[in-house]
């Protein structure tokens, strides 16, 4: 990735990268992580929950058009957009908590531009072979041959990019009603164009850009590598023991004289970035541990002991140079910071399963008339009139009271009554998961003690069997 | 700072720097990747096609047109003429159904209350005040104190015909005698009535004067404003005995009212608006909170014009 010495350019060429195909471990480890976030991917818009018959029955619904966002059996009303925000708190303190643990994982094993680059490359060894072979091609000049097998590839990513971008949309609407209006043509532009725009990015991210991604356009390997410390795990070439390199054969010739590493390059030929491991950590790399996988299987072959390149904290590597014995693997990942994280990470989300177990689906607001602040009626009382919004937030129809609470003497009547019909209390239907507007006008005697400006409440009460209450703070004006 | 010009290389990165140096501190000269660059010129390129197709470089005295033709007013023109189609169709439901039947279609209603709303800001807050409260000689139209009445179909006729408007047979039409300045009432005699009028809107208690002044009401205003001074919404004249006062309760004003009498003018809008506007403008005034039922009794129901004083 960095410019040769001396060259001088101020723009570099790209390398390309034919990463070549490997087995072990961490492979397989990529494998299942790639098929679960595939799968959820995928899958989770397909996934039904019963809310009755006042709400949509997916189980994941970012309803844009009707400002609702449902999760299973939680439902999320705009204003309480603070459970987002809390999520996406937990979110960052969880790649605090991972980064400093295990460095970056994220990068390595989960990022979608690692999961769809990594399924794209499969698709590459599939169709054109694997390294030697993709490098043969590419530099092969334009035949039948090589037209045919980029087609084949293209048409193959785009078809998973549609796939993909495809998808995107069905967390938006009903995944089913979706589907049938978008083959049909009757969905909304906006799903074509979404996806369009995502197949698009899928396509050039994950079949061109790729490592440029990583390495050029996104911030979080700067934010990552500012996290971690000499403790966090990170891919590590013991160099105290594969220095110096060479190969079986010269060691063989002298003995003592060289390292572990053969310099066969099999680390650098199966890294998805292009970088050496044995220069050190570096931004370029993601932390996958390919490079692990190739080099255990090279050192069992020429028997020498595997981990020559490893996952290691910092303080290890330092220990083991100075020959001492690593510490066990749990003593660096649990530490004070991590535990820390740890801590503040699950206190947000209790507090957040307290805070969404215990919240109240009944919710009120008032906002007075500005404009005049007060009639003074025929009667020489004073009327100040609010907008009332009751919120219904259950997935059925539920009835609910209007009161005032501390101002003597006040009676209450809307817009669709006449003001002899004026009570202390207004009962109201509030249909299912929707909010009753209500223009409420409230008359109080013109003298009061105290000053013009009284302070009062108003109060809403769920009248049926499940109940429920809340409050608005709320003034009554009157002329000074 | 030294500043060569030959090329350095950076030991631990392989990357050259250009040799300025700040407290140890290199400035590295890494390269950008070659598809960045590439991007940065595609961005020119759209943007001169951007110059080209919409309004762009300022002139001596104009601005480069673009070649769509596209403008912020013309956009604006276009949404508003668009706008005015969709809502044509309710125009004219609003303005083929009658005011007393609007309140039966919730829909209709709704929408003439907000285009009422509209409108209401653009014609009557001169006089009316931008919230509807009026001021001294403009009544609070948020209110229930009507001169002419607060049913939807009275609240339409004052709008379509107004109020003492010199050139409209149809207008709403009262005259209030000036007492005092026609010499039809002495000084004294003023005085006596202003008291009566305080007593009877509970502002005093009752004493010599307003004694007085009660047979003087019965004489000469009660015709109008009914013997208990409750008003009468057929001839405009207002009840002396609620809270509300147009130009002011306390005794002076009330004497001058009667020594001057007062005529306060609205226009009528049949000649500036169309039936649909006014009709929207009634809804809206009515839906402030004053607005009253229309009146079971029909012949409590005044049609129209209102200017013969009922025997």
């Amino acid at each position: 990735m960095l410019v040769p010495a001396g060259s001088g350019d101020l723009y570099e060429k790209r390398k390309g990268v034919y990463p070549k195909a490997v087995d072990g471990f961490y492979r397989r480890l990529k494998w299942a992580i790639m098929a679960a976030t595939l799968v959820i991917y995928w899958g989770t818009p397909w996934i039904r929950w019963d809310r009755g018959p006042y709400a949509p029955d997916q189980a994941v619904l970012v309803d844009l058009a009707h400002r609702r966002f449902y999760m299973f059996a939680i439902e999320i009303w705009p204003h309480e957009f603070y459970y987002v925000a809390g999520l996406l708190i937990m979110a960052g303190i969880g790649l605090f908590l991972v980064t400093s643990a295990v460095g970056r994982a994220w990068c390595g094993y989960a990022c979608p531009q690692t999961v769809w680059t990594d399924l794209f490359q499969h698709v590459e060894r599939f169709i054109d072979g694997d390294r030697n072979a993709q490098i043969r091609l590419a530099n092969a000049p334009w035949s039948a041959d090589k037209l045919a097998r980029r087609l084949v590839k293209w048409q193959v990513w785009l078809l998973i990019s549609f796939l993909t971008g495809g998808a995107w949309i069905f967390y938006f609407a009903d995944a089913p009603t979706l589907q049938r209006a978008f083959w049909t043509g009757t969905a909304a532009p906006v799903a074509y164009a979404a996806t369009g725009v995502l197949t698009a990015t899928t396509f050039v991210l994950g079949g061109f850009m790729r490592e440029q991604v990583c390495i050029y356009m996104c911030p979080w390997p700067r934010i990552q590598t500012a996290m971690l410390d000499e403790k966090s795990l990170v891919v590590t070439y013991r160099n105290w023991r594969g220095e110096k390199r060479g190969s079986v054969k010269k060691a063989a010739a002298h003995p003592g004289e060289f390292g572990d590493c053969i310099d066969c390059d099999q680390c650098v030929a199966v890294c998805p970035t292009g970088i050496d491991i044995r220069n050190g950590p570096q931004i370029g790399c993601i932390t996958c541990a390919l490079c692990i996988d190739a080099c255990d299987k090279v050192m069992e072959q020429v028997g020498r002991p595997r981990g020559l390149i490893d996952y290691c904290t910092e303080d290890d590597a330092n220990r083991e140079r100075q020959g001492g014995v690593p510490r066990p693997i749990l003593q660096s990942l649990l530490r004070p910071r991590t535990i820390g994280y740890l801590c503040v990470w699950t206190g947000i989300g209790l507090a957040m399963l307290f805070a969404l177990g215990a919240r109240t689906r009944v919710d009120i607001s008032a906002q007075q008339d500005r404009n005049p602040i007060f009639v003074r009626l025929s009667d020489g009382a004073i009327r100040n009139a609010y907008t009332v919004k009751l919120r219904n937030m259950e997935a059925r129809p539920r009835p609910m009271e209007v009161r005032v609470d501390g101002l003597q003497g006040a009676v209450l009547w809307t817009d669709a009554m006449a003001r002899d019909q004026a009570m202390p209390v207004i009962a109201a239907m509030v249909p299912a998961d929707s909010v009753a507007r209500l223009r409420i006008f409230v008359a109080a005697p013109a003298q009061a003690p105290g000053a013009a400006r009284q302070d009062f409440r108003f109060t809403v009460r769920a009248t049926d069997r499940e109940g429920g209450h809340d409050a608005e703070p709320a003034r009554f004006e009157r002329p000074q | 700072m030294a500043d060569d010009e030959t090329p350095k290389i950076d030991a631990a990165t392989g990357t050259q720097y250009k040799g300025h140096e700040w407290d140890g501190i290199r400035e590295l000269d890494t390269p950008l990747p070659r598809w960045w660059l590439w991007t940065f010129y595609a961005t020119i390129v759209f943007a001169i096609g951007y110059c080209l197709a919409y309004p762009a470089l300022p002139m001596l005295h104009d601005y480069t047109r673009g070649m769509l033709g596209w403008s912020s007013r013309g956009a604006l023109e276009k949404e508003l003429a668009a706008r005015e189609v969709q809502m044509a169709p309710l125009r004219q439901a609003i303005a083929a159904t009658d005011i007393g039947k609007l309140a039966g279609q919730p829909r209709l209603m709704q929408a003439a209350v907000e285009g009422g709303r509209a409108a209401f800001k653009v014609h009557c807050v001169q006089c009316h005040g931008s919230g509807a409260a009026g001021s001294r000689g403009y009544p609070n139209l948020n209110d229930d104190d009507w001169l002419w009445g607060g049913d939807l179909t009275s609240i339409e006729t004052t709008i379509t015909d107004g109020i003492r408007n010199p050139d409209h047979a149809k207008t709403r039409q009262s005259m209030m005698p000036a007492f005092g300045r026609d010499q039809l009432l002495t000084a004294a005699q003023v005085s006596d009535v202003v008291a009566h009028i305080r007593v009877i809107s509970g502002q005093d208690v009752a004493n010599a004067a307003s004694q007085r002044g009660a047979q003087i009401f019965a004489d000469n205003c009660a015709v109008c404003h009914g013997p208990a001074g409750k008003g009468s919404r057929q001839v405009g004249a207002p009840n002396l005995t609620d809270g509300i006062w147009l130009y002011g309760g306390d005794a002076d004003t009330i004497r001058q009212t009667v020594w001057n009498s007062r005529q306060g003018v609205m226009p009528r809008w049949n000649d500036k608006l169309d039936t649909a506007t006014i009709r929207m403008l009634a809804a809206y005034v009515h839906s402030l909170g004053g607005g009253e039922a229309a009146p079971v009794d029909a012949q409590a129901a005044p049609a129209g014009n209102a200017a013969a004083p009922q025997p």
